[in-house]
């Protein structure tokens, strides 16, 4: 009986990411590339990615960290590194003639190599700042992001980081795939959030929330303490690496100075509005900001005129103000977020859907 | 304590335990042995410092001197160092000095097989009864979280499921595998964090006031329930408690603390004989 | 040699001096309500900007006055909006509401400036250059670390001598047993608010007369560095921030002396996470222990 409940949920959550990428597929067809609706979809997509990466140790794992913004810059650097063209290499670094890298890979492995960089980088500064505990550690991961902005501009490394200056003709979402941009996009972030999902609900990701829930009672039950919380830290940097990767391919032009804190912000701010500890919440979060962002709410930048009235406060900067006071009506009063903890997939099933995942 | 006694085959050994925080003393020298198969108690009144001494075996306060041996292997040993040294305020301080000092996690300690259940019950609150046993399954798996999240490690889940299951049905909480753990009355939830300490799989089970909350009635039914899983398990327990009727019942032998000093250390018959317990702990109850 | 590093010492001094007012809001914060303050910097911002547009029109003896009290009144509101009604919430939850409230003010800063960098209106005075052994500086490089000064001894005596730095105190030790012994702590803590801002507004004077252009962002920085200052001379402690500010504002000069400008902000971060993990109580602070 719980058998075969089982199967027909994993028909059902089959059925519907594939009418989803469908959807999605069909979307650019219809609208075409460089319509609105697809812009969404391209960036909400990679943001959902990394939101959700935030959310394995915000959320999950209940490790304040305001990391994310350095290690996606490891992953956009990185993969845009190593995709430039031979041929673009010398206008690219015209500063730092051509550069110190002489090669170009592929964009599937770049993007990989994008996601182990960041993890590299995640399992060194985890070392020291892991064994700082609550706000002590939001401020080291801050701090250690911003350290990697100032160092990724140093101008000693330019040749290979070309400095202050903007990298650029890599290859991006419109040049390696033209008129499947939204359906790429949403395959590479379906499959690590897939990846992420597993995690979370294997025998590690209990470690994970047993960490959140109680500390000390998840270290007296036998869970190494530093081991998990390094091994959620790098795993979570490896994805927003490749997120960062994602995010370069969707710009098309990289600068170390936009991966500021207030990015990081921004995407606590999606994973709270979405709910800490739910991967679901986190992608219809990254959507609904995504969509009110760049184009549902597009209209408060711009000066209204209603026949000889002036529609009154529209005015460039007035969205951004909107959209701030609704995240803190989100903060405030329900904290919670859109989903909580619970996961879409749970709604209606009630407590009762764990029992069956018990006995499969 | 008869020399016969020591360094045989002792599940659990504290030699000259002393912990003191900045100036206060919490435990004073406190030495102590636990034989297999005992169920040993310890009491002694409010501050006395018992939940400091499980605390110091358990590897979550490192002891300012003194030795634990687990088994025979020590598990922590230290002696005073840095600021401590000027501040130390117990004795034996010189027979630790040339000794490497010893610090275990309490994870690591718990792989040893040290289990324990804490006084204000720690459960993981957002997780179902049954998941709070699950998670204390994960110490023992073998699978990285790579097969994990693959799903490689089938049937080692599958496993880890079982024994959670069975554990739940032991202490008697199988109907709620599916609540969330923290919405179970008082006295389940108790219970609920023994099984997910035996999940851990120990040889010594430690429990903090197990029966603190509880009506006579649950008092009488835990001491054979602890009865009982020390012999279905093969377990050594130490136990805190307040409840004397619970602690004369079941413990083969009793050690009393008062204001971190050892007073007295004896059989249920002796304890109750003893002056100095009645005088610092029993008096203390009847005024 | 100490020629050459004269000019950027007495440049660190002021730069510290500035760093120390913002620190003390931090500090003081964190003291009472074990919350790192993230929209701090940005009131900071908004100070420079109500000094940009009072000055515009009133003499700088009014328009100072007033930026304090209104900058003093956005500290008051923050905290009555954002932060009272999350008392008895998670510290996480806390810590987000700040963090949203960073991004607010940032957000509404742009639209109501229109996002241009604004100019610093000049000082009478404290603009002024003088020379001081072969080195020109500005009056106000004189002024701030005494100024500074003054008021972190001001403080401190507020602290231990008044009514409500007793309370203060007493908060900051414990929040449930103050409240069980009849403090306001809604008052006490809207106090620490309304000091920590009235300081914030002081510090923009001195700093944006050294720096001119007053944008929404440009408080994020600074901010960030005051809070480093704060942990550094031991979260809680007044000239304990003030001596972490000093250390921050004149190491970064030095840096740029060396010619490592790029470096400068790196440090700061780098510094926090030595002190975190050497000795995470900072210079002057308390140790507490987690009970089991």
């Amino acid at each position: 009986m719980m058998k075969k409940n089982g199967k027909l949920r994993l028909i059902l959550s089959v059925a519907a990411v594939a009418l989803i990428f469908i959807g999605a597929w069909a979307t650019e067809q219809v609208n075409g590339t460089t319509s609105m609706v697809v812009t969404v979809l391209q960036k909400g997509a990679v943001y959902a990615l990394i939101a959700v990466s935030m959310n394995l140790l915000n959320g999950f794992t209940g490790l304040f960290s305001l990391g994310q913004a350095g290690f996606m810059l490891v992953g956009a650097y990185s993969y845009a590194i190593l995709t430039i063209p031979m041929a673009k290499r010398a206008a690219v670094y015209q500063y730092y003639q051509g550069g110190w890298v002489q090669f170009t890979i592929g964009f599937l492995p770049a993007l990989l190599i994008a996601g182990a960089v960041a993890a590299v980088f995640a399992a060194l500064i985890g070392l020291p700042v892991l064994r700082l505990k609550g706000d002590y550690l939001a401020i080291a991961t801050l701090g250690f992001a911003e350290i990697i902005r100032a160092v990724v501009q140093w101008d000693t490394i330019g040749p290979l980081t070309n400095g202050s200056n903007l990298l650029k003709t890599y290859p991006t979402l419109k040049t390696i795939m033209p008129g499947n941009t939204v359906l790429f996009t949403f395959l590479v972030v379906g499959v690590c959030i897939g990846l992420i999902l597993l995690l979370i609900n294997s025998t590690y990701g209990r470690a994970f929330k047993a960490i959140r829930d109680d500390e000390i009672a998840a270290e007296a039950m036998g869970i190494n303490l530093f081991h998990h919380k390094q091994m959620a830290f790098v795993i979570s940097s490896f994805f927003a690496g490749i997120g960062g990767a994602l995010l370069a391919m969707y710009q098309g032009s990289l600068q170390a100075n936009s991966f500021k804190s207030s990015m990081t912000y921004e995407i606590l701010l999606i994973v709270v509005i979405g709910g800490m500890g739910s991967v679901s919440g986190s992608v219809i979060a990254s959507f609904l900001f995504i969509a009110s962002s760049e184009w549902w709410l597009r209209f408060l930048d711009s000066e209204t005129m209603i026949g000889q009235f002036k529609v009154p406060l529209l005015a460039p900067g007035f969205r951004m103000v909107v959209f701030s006071v609704v995240i803190m009506v989100v903060v405030l009063f329900f904290r919670r977020g859109i989903m909580g903890t619970r996961e879409l997939w749970e709604l209606g099933g009630g407590r009762r859907a764990k029992g069956g995942i018990r006995k499969a | 304590m008869s020399e016969a006694k020591t360094n045989r085959d002792s599940v659990l050994r504290l030699e000259n335990i002393t912990m003191q925080f900045g100036g206060v003393v919490a435990i004073n020298n406190l030495s102590l042995e636990i034989l297999p198969g005992e169920i040993v108690a310890l009491i002694g009144p409010n501050g006395a410092g018992k939940t400091t001494a499980f605390n110091c075996i358990t590897g979550v306060y490192e002891p300012t001197n003194g030795a634990v041996y687990f088994h025979g292997k020590p598990i922590a040993v230290n002696h005073p160092q840095g600021k401590m040294v000027r501040q130390y305020n117990g004795q034996n301080a010189e027979k630790y000095k040339d000794v490497h000092p010893v610090v275990y996690t309490p994870d690591r300690i718990t792989h040893m097989g040290i289990a324990r259940t804490f006084q204000n019950i720690r459960l993981f609150k957002s997780q179902t009864a049954f998941e709070n046993v699950l998670i204390a399954t994960h110490l023992r798996c073998k699978s990285n979280f790579l097969t994990a999240s693959l799903r490689l490690n089938r049937a080692e889940e599958k496993a880890m499921r079982k024994k959670a299951m069975d554990l739940l049905e032991t202490v008697g909480l199988a109907e709620e595998a599916d609540e969330l753990a923290t919405s179970l009355p008082y006295g389940k939830q108790r219970r609920l964090e023994i099984a997910r300490a035996l999940a851990t799989d120990p040889t010594l089970l430690l429990l903090d006031e197990p029966a603190a909350g509880m009506n006579p009635q649950e008092t009488d039914e835990l001491g054979e329930f602890i009865v009982d899983i020390k012999n279905r398990f093969h377990l050594t327990v130490f136990m805190i408690e307040h409840h004397m009727n619970l602690v004369m019942d079941i413990s083969d032998r009793i050690y009393v603390l008062d204001f971190g000093r050892q007073i007295a250390e004896g059989t249920p018959e002796e304890i109750q004989k003893n002056p100095d317990v009645i005088a610092a702990y029993l008096g203390v109850e009847e005024e | 040699m100490f020629d050459t590093l004269l000019p950027y010492l007495l440049a660190g001094i002021p730069v510290g001096g500035q760093y120390a007012l913002i620190a003390v809001g931090y500090t003081m914060v964190y003291g009472i309500l074990r919350l790192i303050n993230f929209a701090h910097g940005d009131i900071f911002t908004a100070a420079g900007f109500f000094m940009v547009y009072l000055s515009a029109a009133l003499p700088p003896l009014l328009s100072i006055p007033l930026t304090i009290l209104l900058t003093v009144a956005l500290g008051f509101v923050v905290e009555r909006v954002a932060y009272k009604p999350l008392r008895s919430a998670p510290r996480m939850s806390i810590m987000i509401s700040a963090i949203g409230v960073s991004y607010l003010l940032q957000n509404l800063m742009w639209y109501l400036t229109g996002g241009l960098a604004r100019q610093y209106p000049v000082l009478a005075g404290l603009s002024d250059t003088i020379r001081i052994g072969s080195a020109t500086t500005k009056v106000v490089t004189i002024v701030t670390p005494v100024l500074t000064l003054g008021l972190v001894i001001a403080l401190v005596m507020l602290i231990k001598k008044t009514k409500i730095g007793m309370a203060m105190r007493a908060v900051s030790v414990d929040f449930e047993t103050s409240q069980l012994m009849g403090i306001k702590i809604n008052n006490v803590i809207s106090f620490t608010f309304i000091i920590g801002s009235a300081m914030a507004a002081i510090g923009s004077t001195l700093y944006f007369t050294n720096y001119t252009a007053v944008t929404p962002t440009v408080g994020a920085m600074p901010g960030l560095k005051a809070f480093v200052a704060a942990v550094f001379g031991g979260i809680g402690s007044i000239p304990g921030a003030m001596i972490g500010a000093l250390i921050i504002g004149i190491s970064e000069n030095l840096i740029k002396a060396a010619g490592l400008t790029a470096f400068s902000d790196a440090f700061t971060f780098a510094l926090l996470i030595v002190v975190l993990l050497v000795r995470p109580t900072g210079l002057f602070g308390e140790k507490t222990t987690e009970k089991v």
